[in-house]
């Protein structure tokens, strides 16, 4: 039943991708998502393609797993294209009675769908190739700077894992009470929505007591390991950047000039030898 | 009613790459009226082979039977299956919710649509029967101790007055006071309403003393499936799997090996004692006859 959520997407493998750091990955996808909005005309988005293709090939993920990311966001993405194809003023190309598609709206529209979908495969590469704990680790040293204006960096960053860490035994939780209650006959189907969010009670309250009494536990065994919080700790694996997060910084780099070059000089090129 | 496992497989996960074959190809008949332990490591596939006999999993295939009727079949009502094949998850307790242990008790009942003169009778009946005094019957569920916890959970379950009662890890977390007094109550259960019980467990101690017949699982497929004494003879390979006998079988054993002539075919602590009194007995029969 609900077994088959998960959370986080990760994907197991060893890639270079996989063995980067994972500051590395987030600043990479905030870039990605950047250099997007910044290109400029079908050559930008060309060059984009290329190192979307190049990455995901290095990953190691099947190109099957990224697409799955775009089914949850297909409604946006269908409902984007259709107000640009049919709402964007310019040279009419095809009129359906009151609707009018333009070269604009073909033109915008293509291009809004492009960015959304690289924007959402881009973010995939990285949680499919990080690690839930990886991206809070690289959060928190990310976010380290902060501290000195009294952000509690280390225990947001604590929070985050700890919760994170809990949502798949919830979730477990949650179908072995759902059964146990559908043991005792149970319905939480029929029935209107009062009676449906009255039949979630004998769900919910097991559940709650579960989860405070999980996060006492919890909170005993670290205080019994005399846990303290972030002055002075030390982590068993530290964040330390390797060669191959040089390098891939220096890339991304490349890939942001490129980029940029290809979205102004190509078409400028193109049409020089034109005429 | 009969239950009949046919070739019943399950696989978690198909069609991915981490597929797990939980059950594999489990032929079974549960006739009514026995007392049956099923036994196996973790992981076995034991809980995953319980939740099929009431219909909260699907096979990936073959067949169930409940009553001669296959549970599976589109027209088959699962509620009814449910309230007849009883099942009490292990931490029973955890399932709790009602304010008070009377009203948690009366929800397997209400489920059933009963009048409200029946559900309190069936609760009160069932309180009854795991032995619960009157002076919890209005208290919280929470307040309680964990062994009484769990009657009030297995009592919830009894109250749907099921004709086969499937209890997977009763004993589980309770101490050895705890572990006997539910179990003798389940015995005693068993003794007074005649319905069939299946009892799930990793102990062999724990199940030997009261069923009659024992289903040991193995990666998912049945190994064993035989009254207690013969089931233990295979100790040796029940230790491969990470299982063992009772230990008195290995006491009588021990004693078999240093020149006493008695039974290894011994499960109990009951019958251990009766066979070395005998044994006794007759060593100083024939002494006098010397």
């Amino acid at each position: 039943m609900l077994r088959d959520i998960t959370l986080g997407q990760y994907y197991q493998a060893d890639s270079v991708i996989h063995r980067l750091d994972p500051r590395v990955k987030l600043g990479t996808t905030i870039l990605f998502i950047i250099s997007l909005f910044i290109f400029h005309g079908v050559w930008g988005y060309f060059v984009a393609a290329l190192f979307l293709a190049l990455v995901i090939k290095l990953s190691k993920v099947p190109f099957k797993f990224m697409v799955k990311g775009m089914k949850s966001i297909i409604f946006l993405l269908s409902i984007t294209i259709l107000f640009n194809l049919f709402l964007t003023p310019g040279d009419p190309l095809v009129q359906i009675w009151k609707f009018r598609i333009t070269k604009e709206g073909v033109r915008l529209a293509l291009l809004l769908a492009i960015r959304l979908a690289f924007l959402i495969i881009g973010s995939s590469v990285m949680t499919l190739t990080t690690t839930p704990n990886q991206l809070t680790d690289g959060l928190e040293k990310m976010l380290k700077p902060l501290n000195r204006i009294k952000v509690p960096v280390h225990e947001i960053a604590m929070m985050m894992s700890i919760a994170l860490r809990f949502i798949p035994i919830l979730m477990e939780e949650t179908d072995k009470i759902m059964k146990a209650q559908l043991a005792r006959c149970a319905d939480f189907e029929s029935g209107n929505l009062i009676k449906k969010a009255k039949s979630l009670v004998p769900l919910l309250v097991p559940l709650f007591i579960s989860a405070f009494r999980r996060a006492n536990d919890l909170a005993m065994a670290m205080e019994a390991r005399c846990y303290r919080g972030g002055e002075h700790r030390t982590k068993m694996k530290p964040l330390h950047y390797h060669k191959r997060d040089y390098i891939a910084y220096a890339i991304v780099a490349c890939y942001l000039v490129v980029g940029v070059a290809a979205g102004r000089l190509i078409p400028a090129l193109l049409s020089h030898i034109a005429f | 009613m009969p239950i009949i496992l046919d070739k019943v497989s399950h696989i978690y996960g198909e069609d991915t790459a981490m597929a797990v074959k939980a059950l594999d190809k489990i032929s079974l008949v549960i006739p009514d009226g026995q007392f049956i332990g099923l036994i196996g490591h973790t992981g076995s596939g034991k809980s995953t082979l319980v939740q099929h006999l009431n219909g909260l999993m699907r096979a990936t295939s073959g067949n169930i039977y409940f009553n001669g009727q296959d549970i599976d079949d589109s027209d088959f009502d699962k509620k009814m299956l449910r309230s007849k094949v009883g099942l009490v998850f292990q931490y029973p307790e955890h399932q709790l919710f009602e304010t008070d242990v009377f009203s948690d008790v009366c929800f397997g009942p209400k489920n059933l649509g009963l009048s409200k003169k029946e559900i309190e009778l069936r609760a009160y009946e069932a309180l009854k029967l795991v032995g619960l005094e009157d002076e919890y019957f209005y208290q919280s569920p929470f307040d309680l101790s964990g062994g009484q916890k769990r009657r009030v959970a297995i009592a919830g379950v009894l109250a749907m007055k099921p004709e086969v009662l499937i209890l997977d890890e009763p004993t589980a977390g309770l101490d050895p006071k705890g572990r006997d007094e539910i179990l003798d109550q389940i015995l005693k259960l068993k003794v007074e309403t005649g319905i069939t019980v299946l009892l799930v467990s990793h102990s062999m101690d724990d199940v030997a003393k009261y069923v009659d017949r024992i289903i040991v699982m193995s990666r998912g497929s049945i190994l064993y499936d035989d009254i207690p004494k013969e089931v233990f003879k295979h100790y040796q390979e029940l230790e491969t799997i990470g299982l063992a006998a009772p230990q008195v079988t290995y006491i009588m054993k021990e004693l078999r090996d240093h020149g006493y002539n008695v039974s290894d075919a011994i499960t109990t602590i009951e019958e251990a004692k009766r066979e070395i009194k005998d044994y006794f007995t007759k060593l100083a029969v024939m002494q006098r006859e010397r």
